[in-house]
C-alpha cells in the first residue's frame, strides 16, 4: 500500500533531521521520556491494546503529536499506518471517514495540516468520534491559532508540533476526558449556575459598569464550577459554546490561574482561529472561587483590565453578590427525584436560542463512574437517532432493555429524557407535560436568557 | 518612607519551577500540583530594606517555546531578571546564556541580574556545579543563588537580594525606567499593597520616566 502514497517519509526518519541548537533543548526532554518509558514494544502491551479508546493526533507528513495513552514514540510505526490510510484514500481524490472492523471503529478527521484518529470499542457513533476529535482540534487551534498551525507546517513539512504543544498535552488529556463526561459538548451548550435571575442582573450591571471605559474588551466571562455565572459582551460579538468550552477546559485544567492575575493569550476558534486574544484570568478572591475572564484584543491591556477587574470584585463584594455566588455554589444540586415526576430517572433540557442545558444531578442507579458512562452513551445514541442527518426526527421513544429514553426536538428547545424500562407511552407523555412545565416555571433560574452588552 | 518600585522578569526553561519559586515566596506554600503557566503571571510584593520600601512588580513568564515571542513584553522595561534554571538539567543552564544574551541586546537600561538553580532538594542528580553558575554569574554581573522551592530553601535570599539590588540600582543615574517615590504619598493613593494603579497621575508625575505603557 505504502508503494503509491506519501506514507513512507515520515515514519522512520525522526532520528535524520540535521541538529539545531535549538532542538537540543527539545531532545532532552524527549530522551527524557523516552528513558522513563518501558522497554518493550508498547503495540503488544495488554493494557494498552485493551484501552476502550485511543486518540492520536499526526501531522500529514506523518509525524506523531499527541497519543491519549502511551508515549508518541513508541507508536510511530503505528502513526506511519494511519498516515498512509489517509493519504493513499486522498491520491483517489477522496477523503477517509471511518472504518468498522469487527467491534472497534476509527475515525479520520483530517483538518488543515494535521490528521486526528479515533480508535473506539465504544460502541458510540462515528459522527461523535468526529465531534470530539473536532475538540481536540479546536483545542489544538486554540493554544496555537491557525495562522500559526498553518505556518509551521509550510515552512517546515516535517516539523515537530509537540515542541509547540508542549504542556499543552494536558489540555488535550483534559478535554478527552470533558467530552466523555459532560452531556455539553454533546448537545453544543453549556450549563449556568443556577440562581435568581435578579442576583445575575445585579452581578452583569456591576461587571459592566467597571468596564465602560474600557477599548477593545470584547468579552468578560465569569464561570465557578464548570458553570457560567454570565457573560458580557460587546454588542456585536456573540460567543459560541464551542469556545465556551475550551475556555471552560483551560480555567478547570489551569491550577497556575489560582495563585496570581494571569495575562494569557488564547485563540477562540469559532470567533476568530486566526489569531490570539489577551486574556486577563483570575479569581476573583480567596473566598469565592468563580474565575473572572477579560478577553481583549488590545495585548497592552493587562494593567487596566487588572484594575478593572479590582473594582469589579469591591463592588460585588459591597452589593453582596459575591456571597450569592458563594450560596449558589454551595446549594445542593437538584435531582431528578426532587422533582417528584413519577418514572423520571434523569432528563436534559436545551434551550435552543441560548445554547444552555441544564440536568439534575444523577442519582441511583447512575452512581458508579461505569453507570454514568452508560448512560451518556444512551443519550449519545438518542441524539444520534434524533439528529440523523437527513431526517431529522421529532420524537423518539424507545424501550431498552434497562431504561427507556425519550427524545423531543422542537425549534425552541431539546428534550431528552431517561425513563424506568417499563413506563407506558401515556404515563411518559404524562411526565414530560410535568417536566416542561417545570422547567418553565424554573428557567429563569437554570438560565441566563437576556444577553448582556458593553 | 522612601519607595523604590520596579519590575522583575523571571525567565528560564520549561519546568525549573519559576512559578514555583515565585508561589513559595509571596503565597508562601507550594503546590505539587501546579500547572504549566499559559502566557505570563502577575504579582506584586513589598520587601522593606532599612528605611526604604522596595516594591516588586514580578512577571512570572512561560518557560514553553510557543511563548517565547510574546516574552519581550515582559522584559522590556524591566530593572531585574531571575534566571533560574534546573540543576540536575544542563540544558535548562545553557537556556539562561541565551535569556542573558537577548536581554544583553534588548534593555538597555542596567539591570539586575540573579541566576537560580533551583530544585537542589534533587541534589543527588545535580548536573551543573554550583561553582560552574557562580562563575557564569560573576561573568556577567550577576549573583548566583540556590534555592529549593519544595523545601522554601534560599528563596528569601534571592528576592531580598533582588531587592536590595534595585536600592543602589535606584542610585544610578543612568536608571531611569525605575519608580522612586516618597511613599508618605504612595500610601496616601494606593492603601492597598497589593494593588497597583497604573493610571495614577499623581505617582507618575514623581516617575521620571513616565512609562505609561506598564506591561511593556
Amino acid at each position: 500500500m505504502s508503494d503509491g502514497t506519501k506514507a513512507s517519509p515520515g515514519v522512520g526518519v525522526i532520528g535524520c533531521v540535521s541538529l539545531k541548537e535549538d532542538d537540543i533543548e527539545s531532545m532532552e526532554i524527549e530522551d527524557k521520556k523516552r528513558k522513563n518509558d518501558e522497554e518493550e514494544d508498547i503495540l503488544l502491551v495488554p493494557e494498552w491494546k485493551e484501552k476502550r479508546k485511543h486518540i492520536f493526533i499526526l501531522s500529514s507528513a506523518g509525524k506523531p503529536i499527541y497519543s491519549r495513552h502511551g508515549s508518541e514514540d513508541k507508536l510511530v510505526t503505528l502513526f506511519g499506518v494511519m498516515q498512509a490510510l489517509v493519504s493513499f484514500v486522498q491520491d483517489s481524490q477522496d477523503t477517509i471517514h471511518s472504518i468498522q472492523a469487527g467491534n472497534v471503529t476509527i475515525a479520520f478527521l483530517t483538518k488543515g495540516p494535521i490528521i486526528l484518529v479515533s480508535v473506539s470499542r465504544t460502541g458510540e457513533s462515528v459522527n461523535n468520534m468526529k465531534l470530539q476529535l473536532l475538540y481536540v482540534y479546536n483545542q489544538v487551534v486554540s493554544v496555537l491559532t491557525l495562522t500559526q498551525l498553518t505556518r509551521v507546517f509550510e515552512q517546515r513539512g516535517n516539523f515537530d508540533l509537540r515542541r509547540l504543544l508542549a504542556g499543552s498535552e494536558r489540555l488535550i488529556d483534559h478535554l478527552l476526558n470533558f467530552t466523555e463526561t459532560q452531556p455539553g459538548f454533546l448537545l453544543g451548550a453549556v450549563k449556568c449556575l443556577p440562581m435568581a435571575s435578579s442576583t445575575r442582573d445585579v452581578i452583569s450591571q456591576t461587571i459592566i459598569n467597571s468596564c465602560s471605559k474600557i477599548k477593545n474588551l470584547v468579552f468578560a466571562i465569569l464561570i465557578a464550577d464548570n458553570k457560567l455565572i454570565t457573560v458580557v459582551k460587546m454588542k456585536k460579538y456573540n460567543l459560541h459554546p464551542a469556545d465556551l468550552h475550551i475556555i471552560f477546559n483551560m480555567v478547570n485544567s489551569s491550577e497556575s490561574f489560582k495563585p496570581a492575575e494571569s495575562w494569557t493569550p488564547i485563540c477562540l476558534p469559532t470567533f476568530d482561529a486566526s489569531a490570539y486574544m489577551h486574556g486577563h484570568v483570575s479569581y476573583l478572591s480567596e473566598d469565592c472561587e468563580a474565575c473572572l475572564l477579560l478577553l481583549s484584543i488590545d495585548r497592552d491591556m493587562f494593567f487596566n483590565l487588572s484594575e478593572a477587574k479590582q473594582t469589579i470584585v469591591d463592588k460585588l463584594r459591597r452589593n453582596n453578590s459575591l456571597e450569592a455566588i458563594n450560596e449558589a455554589l454551595h446549594r445542593p444540586s437538584i435531582c431528578a427525584s426532587d422533582l417528584n415526576i413519577p418514572n423520571v430517572w434523569h432528563f436534559l433540557y436545551k434551550y435552543n436560542s441560548v445554547s444552555q442545558f441544564w440536568g439534575p444531578k444523577l442519582e441511583a442507579p447512575y452512581v458508579k463512574k461505569e453507570e454514568q458512562e452508560r448512560l451518556l452513551h444512551l443519550y449519545e445514541k438518542l441524539h444520534s437517532t434524533v439528529h440523523k442527518s437527513g431526517r431529522t426526527l421529532k420524537l423518539v421513544f424507545q424501550q431498552l432493555q434497562t431504561e427507556t429514553m425519550l427524545g423531543w426536538v422542537t425549534s425552541g428547545f431539546e428534550l431528552y429524557v431517561t425513563f424506568d424500562p417499563l413506563v407506558t407511552k401515556k404515563s411518559a407523555i404524562n411526565a414530560i407535560n410535568k417536566l416542561l412545565n417545570w422547567m418553565k416555571k424554573e428557567e429563569d433560574r437554570l438560565f441566563i436568557l437576556n444577553t448582556s452588552n458593553f | 518612607m522612601r519607595t523604590v518600585e520596579g519590575k522583575v522578569v523571571v525567565l528560564g526553561s520549561q519546568g525549573v519551577g519559576k512559578t514555583s519559586l515565585v508561589v513559595r515566596y509571596i503565597g508562601k506554600m507550594f503546590s505539587h500540583h501546579i500547572s504549566p503557566t499559559i502566557g505570563a503571571s502577575f504579582f506584586t510584593c513589598n520587601i522593606n530594606i532599612d528605611d526604604t520600601r522596595v516594591k516588586l512588580q514580578v512577571w512570572d513568564t512561560a518557560g514553553q517555546e510557543r511563548f517565547r515571542s510574546m516574552v519581550p513584553m515582559y522584559y522590556r522595561n524591566a530593572n531585574a531578571a531571575l534566571l533560574v534554571f534546573d540543576i540536575t538539567q544542563y540544558f535548562t543552564f545553557n537556556s539562561i546564556k541565551k535569556w542573558v544574551s537577548e536581554l544583553e541586546r534588548n534593555v538597555d537600561e542596567p539591570m539586575v541580574y540573579c541566576i537560580v538553580g533551583n530544585k537542589t532538594d534533587l541534589g543527588t542528580h545535580r548536573k551543573v556545579s554550583r561553582e560552574e553558575a557562580q562563575q557564569y554569574a560573576n561573568d556577567i554581573g550577576g549573583k548566583y543563588f540556590e534555592s529549593s522551592a519544595l523545601h522554601d530553601e534560599g528563596i528569601e535570599d534571592v528576592f531580598v537580594n533582588t531587592a536590595m539590588e534595585l536600592i543602589s540600582l535606584s542610585k544610578d543615574p543612568l536608571t531611569r525606567s525605575l519608580r522612586i517615590y516618597d511613599s508618605v504619598e504612595s500610601t496616601l493613593r494606593s492603601p492597598s499593597l497589593t494593588h497597583y494603579d497604573p493610571n495614577d497621575s499623581s505617582s507618575s508625575e514623581i516617575d521620571p520616566a513616565q512609562n505609561s505603557k506598564q506591561c511593556c
